[in-house]
């Protein structure tokens, strides 16, 4: 029988993904010096299951790899070895290389042989220079002085079993069966040790039996069937007639240390090694799903079918009379569809812990480089998101933290000059809000200072003196892009990669970020995203004989227009006083150019619309429903359209543009000059990203 | 029917002995660690048992201890899966009770005569 070993490669490596987590974060849990040997099991656990896969599924670099790891975390756990922070370095570095194998693995890609080779010889440098247990493969050189004994004419057997084998469930059947496929047995009983039968117990073996076999076979063949059952018995293998001179004509077992058939196996996994190594790995994102959301899905499901049947009924012998039946099952259908809806929603949904998993090592990393004391604080990692949203959060967030760790918390040093605690915080927070979820990086350091930013921008031209911007403003530059508020460039920043990228693939993402500091006591960066990207619950818009769409999200209120309260300022710009707040009007038939629609504020309406912290009236002639809709991406068929993040196919089959209210906004606030320096530097960073959504 | 038990914490090995004993006709139980499988034999038997060492909860090794206990697993084979080709690593597993071993990586056609041989 022969049986695809490709189907089970991928769950293995999707294990191992888990497997390498899970060593990341036992490492970091190790304090050297002091060996928590439950942890060091759990990581042991973890590099032992990735070696044991690896060799069975083909992939020889990953064991090879992993077999050094292990043996030492072996001598670790069995505290031949001492915990040091070198070694743990050393098993994270390597965590790393193993996760970058896999990686390479799964896309089909070349393995990076020069760092894997480099570091498995640190790990060997590392083994060899404090251990005095010799190296583990041992075995495999022994083994090979039994492989070149007799091939005698046969073999002497004498095998007298313990009385406890056959409690561990070996039936000397069983090695007869296996023997006789060798060559020619001829068993014969000896009852020597047969006690009275009033010592004997009916549960033991008191048999012992001399065994003749015939033929050519090999010693290492017949210790190979015995191998389980060595320590057990008596066992003489004697040669018949030997031709030539042989090394050991008779094997004690108890003396010897291995088991001869290991030499044959090493050669065996190689080759498959080398032959799993050319299949290509099938790359395709696959989710964990809860059963929970799955059994749901089911019931939901099987609510979806009685509403059908009833509706069908109801179609079959339609009358009048059954108008509220059918009224009644199309509410239920409703209900279905919705709940349906939130629940395959659902299924996409995953814990940001899987983002935030990788913070710890970051922290550990960064804050030993940088000499800082720094503990990180999470805070709602059960906090569920779209997938697709998780999977691009990571980068960003990453910077952020960074950002904190190097340009927030201050040096032990000045921290204790501030009056504050050695140890800094960097804590991670993340919790639902309305329709959005709300990811916070917050430090306790330094803060931002509004002047050093204020000198930066002034030197690089961003700004020009004496403009007047508020706080919000100010910290608005730092994500201008290439700007960086760094007095030297450290390792850690000054790769290149600003702000302003995380303001952009947030962006991408339909959100925004936004900073809040205080001097001398922390910064808050706040990133706040759609809980997915697929669905959105939008309102309808008629502007002309056009409907669009706005996220039902960035509407503040809507008004029927008073047209003592707009206002115009040199016959440019149109506001419009709602309260105590001057809105700009954003005319959509006029930046859309709909000639169609209505052009008299009288009979208009004004939608108040807010993205990114700025607001905006839309004028446009009628609200219709709201409804949940499907997003489509305009982008993947046509090109970036400014201002329309998507499309989506309404009830009647007609389509539907999704407005960006984000740059419709832009696009208008104006007028002031403190306003069109920020605009200049959003609409840069936004205009290559812009709104991308993806169907 | 021939049943046999299988105890693995990693998914993917289990998958693998799975589906190639099912293939092969026999009836299988699966574990993912020693408590479970402990559990499952309490209630059931079984005409052989595989269990990989290293496993978090309760380990092979104390598995196949535990197992001696039962009445009813007194006789039945216990073959460990282990990684170690090491003589130190397959006698615990026989100092506990266990008749054998499967020295890691196995191919399925290996595993498949092993188990011929035992079972007959």
């Amino acid at each position: 029988m022969s049986i695809d070993m490709e189907q089970f490669r991928q769950t293995y490596l999707e294990e191992s993904f888990e497997g390498l987590e899970i060593m990341e974060s036992g490492l970091l849990e190790l304090t050297p010096g002091a060996a928590d040997s439950e942890s060091i099991n759990t990581i042991f656990r973890a590099a032992h299951s990735i070696k044991g896969g690896g060799a069975t599924f083909g992939f020889t670099d990953v064991t090879e790899f992993t077999h050094v790891i292990e043996t030492l975390l072996d001598q670790m756990r069995s505290e031949q070895r001492d915990v040091t922070e070198h070694i743990v370095d050393l098993l994270l570095s390597s965590v790393d290389c193993l996760h970058e194998i896999f990686d390479d693995l799964n896309s089909d890609k070349e393995l990076n042989r020069e760092r894997i080779n480099d570091l498995q010889q640190q790990l060997k440098a590392a083994l060899d220079g404090e251990s005095s247990e010799p190296a583990a493969a041992g075995n495999i050189v022994e083994a090979a002085s039994a492989a070149d004994s007799s091939e005698a004419g046969g073999w002497k057997i004498s095998f007298l079993p313990h009385s406890g084998m056959l409690q561990r469930g070996n039936e000397p059947l069983r090695i007869f069966r296996e023997l006789a496929e060798l060559g020619e047995l001829e068993i014969a009983i000896s009852r020597d040790s047969i006690p009275t039968l009033s010592k004997s117990s009916a549960s033991d073996c008191y048999l012992g039996w001399d065994l003749t076999l015939d033929g050519e076979v090999e010693e290492s063949d017949i210790l190979e069937v015995f191998e389980w059952v060595e320590l057990d018995c008596d066992l003489t293998i004697t040669p018949i007639q030997s031709s030539v001179a042989v090394n050991s004509p008779t094997v004690t077992p108890d003396s010897s240390t291995t088991s001869p058939a290991a030499a044959p196996k090493v050669v065996a996994r190689k080759e498959s090694g080398a032959k799993g190594k050319k299949q290509s790995v099938k790359q395709n994102s696959s989710i964990r799903v809860s059963i929970d959301k799955v059994d749901n899905l089911v019931d939901q499901i099987g609510e979806l079918v009685i509403t059908q049947s009833m509706l069908s009924e109801v179609g079959e012998n339609f009358g009048i009379e059954m108008i509220d039946r059918m009224r009644e099952g199309l509410v239920q259908l409703e209900r279905n569809t919705r709940e349906l809806q939130e629940s395959v929603m659902q299924v996409r949904m995953l814990p940001i812990s899987f983002s935030f998993n990788r913070f710890p090592r970051v922290v550990h990393d960064l804050s030993s480089a940088l000499g800082k004391k720094i503990e990180l604080v999470i805070q709602g990692e059960g906090t569920e998101l779209d997938k697709t949203v998780l999977e691009k959060i990571g980068d960003p967030l990453t910077h952020l933290v960074r950002n904190s760790i190097d340009h927030g918390v201050e040096l032990p040093a000045d921290r204790v000059a501030a009056g504050k605690s050695e140890t800094g915080i960097v804590s991670l927070n993340a919790y639902h809000q309305g329709g959005s979820i709300v990811i916070e990086v917050s430090d306790d350091g330094a803060g931002i200072d509004h002047n050093k930013i204020w000198e930066k921008a002034l030197e690089r031209g961003v700004v020009e003196e004496g403009e007047d911007l508020s706080e919000e403003d100010i910290y608005d530059l730092l994500f201008h892009p290439g700007f960086s508020t760094a007095e030297k460039v450290t390792d850690v920043s000054g790769r290149g990669v600003g702000m302003d990228v995380v303001r952009r693939n947030v962006r991408s993402l339909g959100g925004n970020v936004e900073i809040s500091s205080k001097l001398g006591e922390g910064s808050v960066f706040t990133v706040r995203l759609p809980l997915t990207l697929a669905i959105l619950d939008g309102q309808l818009l008629k502007v002309g004989s056009e409907v669009f769409i706005i996220p039902l999200v960035s509407i503040i209120e809507s008004t029927q227009i008073d047209m003592e309260k707009v206002k115009s300022i040199a016959h440019q710009e149109e506001l419009y006083k709602l309260r105590d707040e001057y809105l700009p009007i954003v005319r959509l038939h006029e930046s859309l150019d709909i000639s169609d629609a209505e052009h008299n504020m009288d009979s208009a309406l004004l939608v108040v619309v807010e993205a990114s912290g700025k607001r905006a009236a839309l004028m446009v002639d009628d609200l219709l429903g709201q409804q949940q809709v499907v997003i489509k991406s305009l982008e993947t068929n046509f090109i970036k359209m400014l201002a329309l993040s998507g499309a989506t196919i309404l009830g009647d089959g007609t389509v539907s543009l999704i407005l960006d209210v984000a740059e419709l906004i832009q696009g208008k606030v104006g007028g002031s000059s403190k306003a069109k320096s920020s605009m200049k530097l959003n609409n840069r960073a936004s205009s290559s990203a812009g709104a991308e959504v993806s169907a | 029917m021939t049943k046999i038990l299988v105890v693995d914490d990693s998914i993917s090995m289990r998958q693998m002995v799975v589906f190639t004993l099912e293939g092969a006709g026999y009836e299988v139980a699966e574990a993912a660690d020693g408590v479970l499988a402990l559990d499952w034999a309490k209630e059931n038997s079984c005409d052989l048992v595989l269990t990989d060492v290293n496993m978090p909860n309760m380990d092979g090794i104390v598995l196949t201890r535990e197992l001696r206990q039962l009445e009813s697993y007194k006789y039945t084979p216990i073959l460990t899966l282990t990684t170690e080709s090491s003589t130190e690593k397959k006698m615990s597993g026989r100092d506990a009770g266990a008749s054998g071993w499967i020295v890691k990586p196995f191919s399925p056609e290996k595993l498949l005569n092993t188990l011929n041989k035992v079972l007959g």
